[in-house]
């Protein structure tokens, strides 16, 4: 259906097929619509090969790493007694992302099938799903589905009939964009601060609560009812020219569109279709200057690079940037880099977990220089003393928060260095007061 | 910051000291049994920390030092350790806030698109002034939040629990005078 658009007919409809049909939320709306066929299906399938069609399928993560799903899965130990765990990361904070936000609000019961289903082929009997604090439309949605579920047998002492308990429950964040990185999150599940865990080990060996722990987006688990009942092959078959990017990939477009929302596409579509015929492009009269492409923490591309580009994980990387959670932020020519940057600049140093010296004091200090620029206080080697801190951001912390800091600051000024210089010049009014 | 205001929420600011006020026990009644069904649920007692704390804030608004006492005895923590944890997450308020709590939005996507106006708009009609402080009838106190991750509906805007999209400066005084 699409929300808050209908759907465009170049989008591939499956995980948005439900999006603005209230009717779906609901447990028999869900069963109606097909819904619980795969995790039957699933439930009749060996663990293994249900890993072995996930690997298959070529399913990777949806959250912005991009790691393949089925191997992620085959990295827990063999079931040795311990209690295991499935982690759901609804923890949507990535600036531009919406996508998992519209899933659970639409189709709550697609992303409980997808952990069901995942739940099985790991083994685990016990499923957290990790849900932003601000997210209160979709934590009462899920939480009504929830119970449904098991009112309806899905969940608890023997899932359709399964005999082997699986249980759910739904897990309030309390506002730290932090805790969307995996680690973080398990910190947070056990009633700790969301400090990021040095890695390894990692969550398949000692996870939350030291267990075996597998962590996946929603859109991921989302994903994988269709991947069940219609096979490796047709997930596969779904891309545009690159085997390594299957299936298909919830876009959200933000900023200086005409129509913002989420977009559903093959793996592969055109990006420059993406954001002028889907989005509506800029608004009249208006040029497309910058595009963000995968959330706020990846680099930033130009109007030139996005001219050709193909979403997905590697089309977007041959172009200097990466796909990350599809969260597309699109600026226009009247949209200010330097003041965008270090709006951005302020997100990350307002989120940083404070545990590693060089995130805690390099994003405040990158503040601080894009704001002295900003007030017509620039020095000329201020763009030079942004690069040389984000260098020492790069690659030398716990998580990636700090990379993530780095990344549209470096593009901002390799790509827009003329705006930064005509700050420092005092050719260009100061966007701020002084400091 | 451009908009020349300065965030007082996360300093406590105007809110001021409330060691004073005496300590009302949280965790007693329905909230209690509330309680006891996490522990049951979940698979240590630290780990209802998130949860219990949300518990306190809806019945309470805000999370008190007698309440962390309180939270850190009921799941055998320290009361500063309950501490560090409450001031690591932004949403739990450490003093008290107005009858309406305003969470607006600036993050970069929605500042593309006018957030900044909303924000000052929501200050201006509320009466608030300041980010943080709360309006002289105590009806509402407003802040400035980091992504609320709904970037195609500029500017989101939480008012308490309703999650408001699409709100313009133009838009502030019909949606604020659905809030007593």
């Amino acid at each position: 259906m699409g929300y808050p658009h209908p759907s465009h007919p170049k989008e591939t409809v499956v995980l948005s097929k439900y999006f603005g049909d209230p009717g779906a939320r609901s447990y028999a709306g869900w069963v109606e619509r097909g819904g619980y066929q795969a995790f039957r299906q699933a439930l009749a399938t060996a663990p293994d090969a249900l890993i072995a069609t996930i690997k298959e399928s070529g399913l990777r993560g949806r959250g912005g790493a991009g790691f393949p799903t089925g191997v992620k899965w085959g990295l827990m130990p063999k079931p040795d007694g311990r209690a295991r765990f499935l982690v759901c990361n609804a923890d949507e904070s990535e600036p531009g992302t919406f996508k998992d936000r519209e899933i659970m609000r639409w189709t709550p019961h697609a992303l409980l099938e997808g952990c069901a289903i995942a739940a099985h082929a790991i083994a685990a009997e016990t499923i957290f799903i990790y849900i932003r604090g601000e997210f209160t439309e979709p934590w009462r949605i899920m939480s009504a589905a929830v119970e449904e579920a098991y009112a309806h047998g899905v969940f608890g002492p023997t899932p359709l009939g399964s005999g082997r308990r699986i249980d759910v429950i739904l897990h309030r964040g309390a506002g730290a964009y932090i805790c969307g990185e995996e680690t973080a999150m398990l910190n947070s599940i056990e009633g700790k601060r969301g400090n990021p865990r040095i890695k390894p080990h990692y969550p398949a060996q000692a996870g939350v609560f030291g267990l075996p722990t597998t962590i996946n987006n929603v859109e991921t688990l989302a994903a994988v009812p269709h991947i069940v009942t219609r096979g490796a092959a047709w997930h596969k078959s779904l891309s545009l020219g690159n085997p390594k990017s299957t299936g298909t990939k919830l876009i959200s477009i933000c900023g200086h569109v005409q129509r913002p929302g989420n977009y559903e596409v093959t793996m592969g579509f055109p990006m420059q279709e993406l954001i002028f015929e889907l989005a509506g492009g800029p608004p009249p009269g208006r040029t497309l200057k910058a595009v963000i492409p995968g959330g706020s923490s990846v680099p930033i591309m130009t109007a030139e690079e996005v001219d050709g580009c193909a979403t997905d994980y590697e089309g977007i990387v041959e172009r200097g940037s990466m796909l990350g959670s599809g969260g597309m932020i699109v600026m226009d020519d009247s949209a200010d880099m330097v003041y965008q940057i270090w709006r951005l600049a302020r997100f990350y140093a307002h989120e940083s977990c404070a545990q590693c010296t060089q995130c805690r004091e390099g994003t405040a200090w990158t503040v601080k220089v894009l704001e002295r620029i900003l007030a017509g206080k620039g020095r000329p080697d201020d763009l030079d003393l942004l690069l040389e801190l984000s260098e020492n951001m790069t690659g030398k912390t716990i998580c990636v928060l700090s990379d993530s800091c780095a990344a549209p600051v470096v593009s901002g000024i390799r790509k827009f260095r003329g705006e930064f210089e005509a700050y420092i010049a005092k050719a260009r009014q100061p966007a701020l007061a002084a400091v | 910051m451009s908009h020349g205001l300065q965030q007082l929420h996360r300093r406590g600011g105007a809110a001021g000291d409330h060691s004073d006020v005496p300590h009302e026990p949280v965790l007693v009644g329905p909230v209690r049994d509330q309680l006891d069904r996490l522990i049951a649920r979940y698979p240590t007692k630290q780990s209802c920390l998130l949860p219990a704390l949300w518990l306190v804030q809806e019945s309470r608004g805000w999370i008190s030092e007698g309440s962390i006492g309180e939270v850190a005895a009921a799941l055998d923590l320290t009361p500063a350790y309950v501490k560090g944890v409450v001031t690591f997450y932004t949403m739990y308020h450490t003093h008290p806030v107005g009858r309406h709590f305003i969470q607006v939005c600036t993050t970069s996507p929605c500042a593309l698109c006018g957030a900044e106006d909303t924000l000052r708009a929501l200050l201006k009609e509320t009466g608030c002034r300041e980010l943080g402080a709360t309006s002289p009838d105590g009806r509402f106190t407003v802040i400035e939040v980091e992504c609320l991750g709904a970037c195609g509906f500029p500017t989101p805007v939480l008012v308490d629990d309703d999650f408001i999209e699409n709100v313009t400066p133009e838009g502030v005084p019909a949606m604020l005078a659905r809030y007593k």
